[in-house]
Order: structure tokens, then C-alpha cells, then sequence
């Protein structure tokens, strides 16, 4: 399982994780609930892709959000990052208001997401794919000066590699990957600075059976302080690795529950079958 | 690698656990490397003399003493009307080819910062027209580049916000927009006339407007931005510009202020537009409405995209191109056609290859073996 330890970079000083965590205030680190969704909504035109949902994710809590095709949850999590920002609604992030705030300005609050079809910088090496990821959460995003190699960001950098067994490919551009491994570093980039929670969007996509096991020990093995947030189609993945589920249909809230409840619930069944719903 | 490695990594986070290597993913047949090896050395550091050793290659060292001894061997003539001002148009054309290349934005107003440059030298320093107040140089010139960053500042702030052809249609008009202001403005501007006899002071008793001193401060200058630039895009806002040109979306859910990136990129263009309209003006010892007309506005877009625009080293390549044919095609062919002939090599090397004279060295080092060329796959 993964520790809480092996998330924070190694080989950094005292310092480092200071220097890398966002800002964040007391208010909103003694608040319980990580994500609040109080009636969000996103509308294209007449077409409501999210409608009045409302959520409620506590620190730490492991959640899921499933649904068919189309039932709203990727355009959910652009919501929330603030990617496609709701028409209606509020979202708090522990605590506070986030629904004005532009996605740079979330991110850099602990809020981290990966994309259902990787979306990385195919141009450039994995190790500056990580570095951006440490340094947009960090200090330095405008330095003109190039990063020494015992810089907190470069460490990090470092630790992220080595901790998703990269290291060798740390040259590579990332446009010569193979699909697993381009999967691995999103989730990689999600693990830069201080993640306090963090939304995966089908991180089981066009994986392995074997990689999938290993992705639910891995999401299973997270900080037991970090909450996540889930799409997946797979119920066999989603339903093992979280402690609440939301289901969504056409852009609404179907039933919130335990992974049981929603198992055994006939109308989520019926839509899951391609029965009548 | 399997997510089944990466757990194990995540588990034991130590080096050399019991996981078996992953295979290395073979590079793309002549893509260039990543460059940031040379960041992070692995093992063993490196000296500072290998680094240099490392990163300075032959021909390195060619280009160096040719563009060194230029002067000596080639004609005075030459030395200013060609590689002067090569080297002053590359430099311009180099402040478009960072916005396009490494920043995804297409700039048609990098002349007009350039001539306000040239404008603020002429107006605040001393010229041939009464108007001009005829300040010391000392202060001209550091002005005349606030003005220029500041300019392209503002530039950027109003044109970031569009994309592709709405980018280059709003900078088109902001230059459409000085070209008619400097033109119709007698108090500040001096309209049609503009202004004569704007020269390069005599410093440290050299006198800057001989063609020798003048390739050499030209040189100079084109270097440093060539060098400055080179440094740049391996900073670490150079890199997160070059996220912003790929996914600006993605660098904005990384943390990163999108916009004020490209913003900033704008100023940084500024600074080297701003450098080549200084020297322009000393260089042709005069500016005019048509110094900063459409034509000029096109041109800088042509110099860059004929060098191309995926290394600075294209700015100039271009530069040259562009220079000689315009110097001498009209010793080739008859007066009223030669701008047929200027007009027949562009469309050559872009038919032949999109990423100009760069892609086009590429396809030769791809074609005779060499794995090191300057690739059309990357912008490093």
C-alpha cells in the first residue's frame, strides 16, 4: 500500500514541503468537508449537461461519480476545476467559495484532476511534464533563471520520477510513450505539491486487467487525508476503492449512497443493463 | 510501465528495488532529444569545461569565427547593407519567431514596436529635424526600449485573449494603426517626413556609423538576443510557455496563469523588437511612416517563417535570405521583375519545406545520416 510517506518527496530538506504545499488558510483546513456542490449547473444553450447537482465530499472521503455515457460527469468535474465554470450553483472548496475563481487559482488551493484522454505536453520530455506540474503548484512559475539541481522543484521533480519508476525516461518526449505509461504520468503530474484532493477522470482507460487491479491498490493505498473523486465505467473498479458513490443521469443526480446501496439499487441496475430507466 | 510497478515503486520509493527495468521507449527516428539532460546531470557532476565542451560544437565555432572575421575579408559595402543589416532584421524577426515558435502566438505589430523603438530615439535624441529634444543617448535608448516593452506589454494584454487569425488580424490593425498615426501626427511624429540624421553617438572615440564598429555593435546585439532567448526557453518560464502553445488549457489546470504568461512573453518581445528598431534607426540614420508601413509589418512575418520559427537561429537564416535577394536580385533580372524573383524563392523554400530554411536543413541532415540536425519535431 502506498504511504503517506512515499508521497512526499524524498529527498527534499525540511523546508521543501513548505516551500511546494499551497496556500492554505486555517479556516479551511479545519473544515470537514473537502467539496461542496450546492446546485451546480452547466448549460450550452437549451442543453443542460450538469443540473442542480449537489454533492458533498468530506476530507478524506474516497468517492465515486458514476453514470452512462453522457450522463454529465466529465462536463461535473470541468465544473468544479473551473475548465467549463458552472452557469448555476456554488462550489466550496474546504470551505471556501471557489466558484469565481479561475482554474489556475483552484489548482494552486490543492484541487488536482487527470483528463480522460491524457492531455500532456507531447512536445516535451517526461521530466519537464513533472517539473511543470511541481512548478505551477510552487514558486517560480515566471523565474528566468533556470533551476539548480538541488532547487525544492527540481527534488520534487526528481522524487516523482523515481517514484513512478520514470527515471529512465526522463528524456523522453512524451509523444513516444505507449498509452500506459503517458496514463501513469498524468496521475504522476496529479501527485505534484500538496494534493488535497483530487478528481480522476477513467483513470482505468485502456488499461490492462492486470494494470486495473493495480490501479485499485493504488487508489485504495492513497493518504488517508487526501480525498479523491472517481469517474469510472467500470462499477468492479469503482464500487472497491470508494466509500460513497453519486449516480448521475442526463446531467442529474439519479442516487447518492454507499458502493452497497448503489449496487443493489434497481433503477442504477437497470441503467448499468441498458434496461428501462 | 504497468501500474503494478509503479505501486511497488510507490511502496518502496527507494532505488534499485526488485522491479525489473522498463524497456527504454525507442525516440522517433531523427527527433531531436530533450534538452534537459544537460539540467540534471545524473551520477557524477560534470565540470563547468565539459559542459562548455558539450554544448559548443564545430560548427559552433565556424559560424563564430566567420560572422568575427566577415568584416576583414568582405567589402565595406557588404559588411553594412548586408549583414548589418541581416543581423538587425533577424533580430526583429527573432522577437516574432519567440512569440510564434515558443509562445503559439503570431504577432504581425513586432515592426511597429520595433519602429516605436526607432521613433523614440529620433524624437527624444538628436536628429536632423528641430523637433527632436536631443537628449543624451544614455537616456534615449533605455526610454526607447521601456516604450518598446511597454508597447508590446499592451499589445499582448488586447491580443491574447483571441487565437490564430484573430491574433494576427488585431495586431495587423494595431500596426495599421501606428503606421497611420506616425503618418498624419506633424507635432510629435513629423508625418510623411519623419525624421534625418538620426545616427549612433560617438562613443569611446569610435565612430558607430562606420560600417566595421557598426556590424560589430549590430553582432553584438543580435547575439546577445540570440544567446538570451536560447537561455530562456529552457527556464522555467520558457517551458511553461511552450506548455501554454501546446495546452493552454492543461497549464491552467497545472496552476499556471495562462494569460499572464503569454503576456509576459509579448514584453520579452518587446525587449528584442525594441533592440532592432534602435539599431534600424541608427542603421538607416533615418525613420519615416514607411519605415513602420504594411509592407514591413508583412516582411518581419516573412523573414521569420522563411528561416523558420522552431529555433532563433531561423530569425537570422531568414534575415540573410531575405537581405541578399532583396540587395541583389536586382542585378539578376531585370528592374521591373525582380521582385518576382524575391517572390519565386519564398514560395520554393515554403512549398518545399513548411518550416522554412530550419526544416529544410533537417531533411538534408535526416537525408545524409546525421542524427543531430535541428528537427522540424522539436522547438528547442
Amino acid at each position: 500500500m502506498v504511504s503517506i510517506s512515499n508521497l512526499q518527496p524524498k529527498r527534499a530538506s525540511s523546508q521543501e514541503p513548505r516551500r511546494l504545499a499551497t496556500s492554505a488558510t486555517d479556516k479551511s483546513l479545519m473544515s470537514s468537508d473537502a467539496l461542496v456542490l450546492e446546485g451546480v449547473t452547466r448549460a450550452f444553450g437549451a442543453l443542460r449537461a450538469v443540473d442542480d447537482v449537489s454533492i458533498s465530499v468530506a476530507a478524506g472521503q474516497k468517492y465515486a461519480v458514476l453514470g452512462s455515457n453522457g450522463a454529465g460527469k466529465t462536463t461535473l468535474f470541468n465544473a468544479i476545476t473551473g475548465d467549463f465554470p458552472p452557469t448555476a450553483g456554488t462550489i466550496r472548496f474546504f470551505g471556501e467559495d471557489i466558484t469565481a475563481l479561475q482554474p489556475y487559482e483552484r489548482i494552486r488551493k490543492g484541487l488536482r484532476r487527470t483528463y480522460q484522454s491524457s492531455l500532456l505536453f507531447k512536445e516535451l520530455s517526461v521530466r519537464d511534464n513533472i517539473f511543470m506540474a511541481v512548478r505551477g503548484v510552487g514558486s517560480g512559475r515566471f523565474s528566468f533563471w533556470r533551476a539548480g539541481a538541488n532547487d525544492a522543484s527540481q527534488v520534487a521533480t526528481d522524487d516523482i520520477l523515481h517514484r513512478i519508476r520514470m527515471d529512465h525516461l526522463k528524456d523522453e518526449l512524451v509523444g513516444n510513450l505507449a498509452h500506459g505509461q503517458q496514463r501513469q504520468l498524468e496521475i504522476g503530474m496529479a501527485l505534484a505539491g500538496a494534493p488535497r484532493l483530487i478528481l480522476f477522470d477513467e483513470p482505468a482507460a485502456g488499461l490492462s486487467p492486470a494494470e486495473r487491479r493495480e490501479l485499485v491498490a493504488l487508489l485504495k493505498g492513497l493518504p488517508a487525508h487526501m480525498s479523491f473523486v472517481l469517474i469510472e465505467h467500470d462499477l468492479d473498479i469503482a464500487l472497491r476503492v470508494v466509500e460513497r458513490v453519486t449516480v448521475m443521469h442526463n446531467g442529474r443526480v439519479l442516487r447518492h449512497g454507499t458502493p452497497d446501496e448503489i449496487e443493489n439499487d434497481a433503477q442504477v441496475q437497470a441503467i448499468y443493463m441498458g434496461g428501462k430507466h | 510501465m504497468s501500474a503494478a510497478r509503479w505501486r511497488r515503486a510507490m511502496n518502496t520509493g527507494a532505488v534499485g528495488v526488485a522491479a525489473a527495468p522498463l524497456p527504454a521507449v525507442p525516440a522517433r527516428s531523427g527527433a531531436a532529444r530533450s534538452m534537459s539532460v544537460d539540467r540534471h546531470a545524473a551520477g557524477t557532476a560534470p565540470s563547468r569545461w565539459k559542459l562548455l565542451s558539450r554544448a559548443v560544437s564545430v560548427r559552433h565555432v565556424l559560424v563564430l569565427v566567420f560572422v568575427l572575421l566577415l568584416p576583414f575579408v568582405a567589402t565595406p559595402f557588404f559588411t553594412y547593407q548586408v549583414a548589418a543589416q541581416a543581423l538587425i532584421f533577424g533580430l526583429i524577426a527573432l522577437s516574432l519567431s519567440f512569440l510564434a515558435g515558443y509562445g503559439g502566438m503570431v504577432s504581425l505589430a513586432q515592426m511597429s514596436v520595433a519602429g516605436m523603438a526607432g521613433y523614440a530615439v529620433a524624437v527624444l535624441g538628436a536628429s536632423g529635424t528641430e523637433s527632436s529634444l536631443g537628449w543624451h543617448w544614455g537616456a534615449v535608448v533605455p526610454i526607447a526600449l521601456a516604450i518598446a516593452i511597454l508597447a508590446s506589454t499592451l499589445i499582448g494584454w488586447l491580443s491574447v485573449r483571441t487565437d490564430g487569425i484573430y491574433t494576427i488580424m488585431i495586431t495587423l490593425a494595431i500596426g495599421v494603426a501606428f503606421y497611420y498615426l506616425v503618418l498624419q501626427n506633424y507635432s510629435v511624429f513629423n508625418g510623411f517626413q519623419g525624421f534625418q540624421k538620426v545616427y549612433p553617438p560617438s562613443v569611446f572615440g569610435i565612430n558607430w556609423r562606420e560600417p566595421l564598429p557598426f556590424y560589430f555593435l549590430a553582432l553584438f546585439w543580435a547575439m546577445a538576443g540570440y544567446f538570451f532567448i536560447q537561455w530562456l526557453v529552457r527556464t522555467p518560464f520558457g517551458i511553461a510557455l511552450q506548455g501554454t502553445r501546446d495546452n493552454a488549457r492543461r497549464m491552467n489546470s497545472l496552476g499556471f496563469n495562462v494569460t499572464a504568461h503569454r503576456v509576459a512573453a509579448y514584453a520579452v518581445s518587446g525587449l528584442l523588437a525594441g533592440l532592432g528598431g534602435v539599431l534600424l534607426v541608427w542603421y538607416n540614420g533615418l525613420i519615416s511612416p514607411g519605415s513602420v508601413g504594411t509592407g514591413w509589418l508583412i516582411n518581419v512575418l516573412v523573414i521569420a517563417v522563411l528561416g523558420g520559427m522552431k529555433h532563433p537561429i531561423g530569425a537570422f537564416l531568414g534575415a540573410i535570405v531575405f537581405i541578399l535577394l532583396q540587395t541583389f536580385a536586382i542585378d539578376l533580372i531585370e528592374r521591373e521583375r525582380f521582385n518576382l524573383l524575391i517572390g519565386g524563392v519564398f514560395l520554393a523554400i515554403v512549398l518545399f519545406s513548411p518550416d522554412g530554411l530550419l526544416g529544410l536543413w533537417a531533411k538534408l541532415r535526416s537525408r545524409f545520416g546525421s542524427k543531430q540536425a535541428v528537427t522540424s519535431t522539436t522547438r528547442r
